[in-house]
């Protein structure tokens, strides 16, 4: 690199950062598309047909109740997914050389990494969202800074999991056992589709140790003005738990575990 | 002249104990265009996996024209370009855009980019490909933009992990071209490869690796004049029935045009064509037995 070429650090950053939403938006049809018709089909049979008979949850029509948690699971499974399958494709296709051998200082790369799930977890967030008005026009969202911050903090911790997921990742089984046989019955067992206000007590003292429910329920606070938890204490969490994994992931980078021999 | 590539007392244990590399050391100077020659498993890719940071290192340390590769990282690096052995780069991005990213890696603006991906990628001859599917390239094409992407930086170290494994002789002569005129150009060169005729047609200075340590480090020229003989094959005007007996001079014919001969280094081959004059032999055209590095490296590596 000649004297006149500037090493510039928010160019390496931005390169990383576009390639990550470029990869996602070239297959829309992978992406985008299939987390809009599932929550379709979710609002149609779970909103439209069988909601009317289940009545209100903590007060609210059962669509407008399942909205904000249908929002955080695409949120939650979208910005992990991106993340585990983008960085083990660099992995398996070992263009991972292209940056460790670049100047790029790891946690440029774990950022652009981190940059492109968000991208798309807000993304799928937003059609999601848009796609539940047409089954609840009249919807308004309660607290829009809260909404905006879970909804940011949430995309911002499940794109580390998919990242820690990748580097330890061997196989592609390897990158879908967490979804598949985790992240899924958390979600679902979360709270999405119903308040732990219903279940019994034992099942409701369960629940509390499902990390899930403080995501959903934190969202739904934002979104609809109720929740089942503490909402400084899910966001003080979400904080921490950013925090300890970032760090881990820069460890795990520094020493070149699962990326270098 | 300052050295572009430092290297001391490498050593890489792999995890399950296997030493790859022995506590290696190696000069390479500014300018050079180094061969880095060794069996398979002998450590040379360890080695140049180490010097991109692809690897990482037991013990020693590596220098990039002066800079330590594990204190400024950043400086080293920049002056680095690896073209690595197996394609690595995503197979379904465009041409054009694989380039341009990887300049993106290095910090280089788009604006600045555009025009050097358009230059390298033309030098290349890759340019009326810059909109296909990486995936759709021929392997040939493939081991050119791996060229082009490692060059992007304009790096004053440029390593090759066998370049031209598996591309056709076409193609490897006009990249040998495009090697010697980076050279030229400043561009410090080291190459690995199993095609010895390749390092002797392009190397001033070789080193060879055997069993994780460095067993030659000298210049090609020195090491070519180890050898003490030479084989000449010798195709011949006119159909001949035997060889001919010439005193100090063993002849084979391998049918009744070819004649091979083993030359000492302190005999002439004048004085062979005046003998094969004499009985009236016309040579039509001589050319190398075998290639003469070939002879040397399994030599010394099988010692």
């Amino acid at each position: 690199m000649n004297q006149k070429q500037q090493f510039n650090i928010s160019v390496t950053l931005w390169t990383l950062t576009s390639k990550e939403i470029r990869r996602f938006l070239r297959i829309w049809i992978q992406t985008l598309v299939p987390p809009a018709i599932t929550m379709s089909l979710y609002f149609v049979i779970f909103g439209s047909l069988i909601g009317p008979r289940i009545g209100e949850m903590d007060g609210f029509n059962y669509v407008q109740f399942m909205i904000p948690g249908l929002i955080m699971m695409s949120v939650i499974t979208n910005s992990y997914a991106n993340v585990v399958s983008s960085f083990y494709s660099v992995k398996f296709q070992k263009s991972i050389e292209e940056l460790l051998i670049s100047p790029m200082p790891n946690w440029t790369i774990l950022l652009g990494f981190i940059l492109g799930g968000v991208a798309r977890g807000v993304l799928v967030g937003m059609i999601v969202f848009f796609v539940s008005l047409f089954f609840y026009p009249e919807f308004q969202i309660q607290n829009v800074p809260l909404t905006l911050l879970v909804l940011l903090l949430t995309a911002i911790l499940f794109s580390l999991m998919g990242f820690l997921n990748a580097i330890f990742a061997d196989s592609f089984d390897a990158i879908s056992v967490v979804p598949t046989f985790v992240l899924t019955p958390l979600i679902y067992l979360g709270g999405v589709f119903y308040s732990i206000n219903i279940l019994p007590d034992f099942w409701r003292s369960i629940s509390m140790a499902n990390p899930m429910l403080y995501v959903v329920n934190t969202f739904r606070e934002g979104m609809l003005g109720v929740s089942d938890v503490s909402i400084s204490f899910s966001l003080t969490m979400i904080s921490i738990f950013i925090i300890i994994f970032s760090f881990l992931c820069l460890y795990l980078l520094k020493k070149g575990i699962g990326i270098r021999t | 002249m300052n050295n572009a590539l430092e290297i001391k007392d490498l050593v890489k244990v792999y995890t399950g104990g296997t030493k790859a590399l022995n506590g290696i050391s190696l000069n390479v100077k500014e300018g050079d265009f180094y061969a880095l020659l060794g069996p398979n498993g002998a450590g040379k890719s360890s080695t140049i996996g180490i010097i991109g940071t692809l690897v990482t290192k037991t013990s020693g340390s590596v220098k990039i024209f002066d800079k330590d590769i594990d204190i400024n990282i950043a400086e080293a690096k920049s002056m680095l370009g690896v073209v690595s052995q197996e394609i690595n780069f995503s197979q379904f991005e465009k041409v054009l855009d694989i380039v341009t990213t990887q300049a993106g890696f290095y910090g280089i603006k788009k604006s600045i980019a555009k025009p050097k991906v358009k230059d390298i990628l033309s030098r290349l001859g890759l340019w009326d490909k810059r909109n296909d599917q990486a995936r759709t390239l021929s392997g040939g094409y493939k081991r050119r933009l791996m060229i082009a992407k490692a060059l992007i930086h304009e790096p004053k170290l440029l390593i090759l992990d066998e370049p031209t494994a598996g591309v056709d002789i076409e193609l490897r002569r006009e990249m040998w071209d495009f090697l010697r005129e980076i050279n030229n150009n400043g561009t410090t060169i080291i190459l690995t490869t199993h095609y010895l005729e390749e390092a002797e047609q392009l190397c001033r200075n070789i080193g060879i690796i055997d069993k994780g340590e460095i067993v030659a480090d000298t210049s090609m020229k020195d090491l070519l004049s180890r050898l003490d003989v030479q084989g000449f094959v010798l195709d011949l005007e006119e159909h001949l029935e035997a060889e001919p007996k010439i005193d100090g001079y063993s002849l084979k014919l391998e049918d009744s045009l070819t004649l091979v001969t083993a030359i000492n280094k302190d005999k002439s081959i004048n004085n062979l064509f005046d003998e094969l004059n004499k009985l009236g032999i016309k040579v039509k055209s001589l050319r190398n037995e075998s290639n003469r590095l070939e002879e040397l490296f399994i030599e010394m590596v099988k010692r």
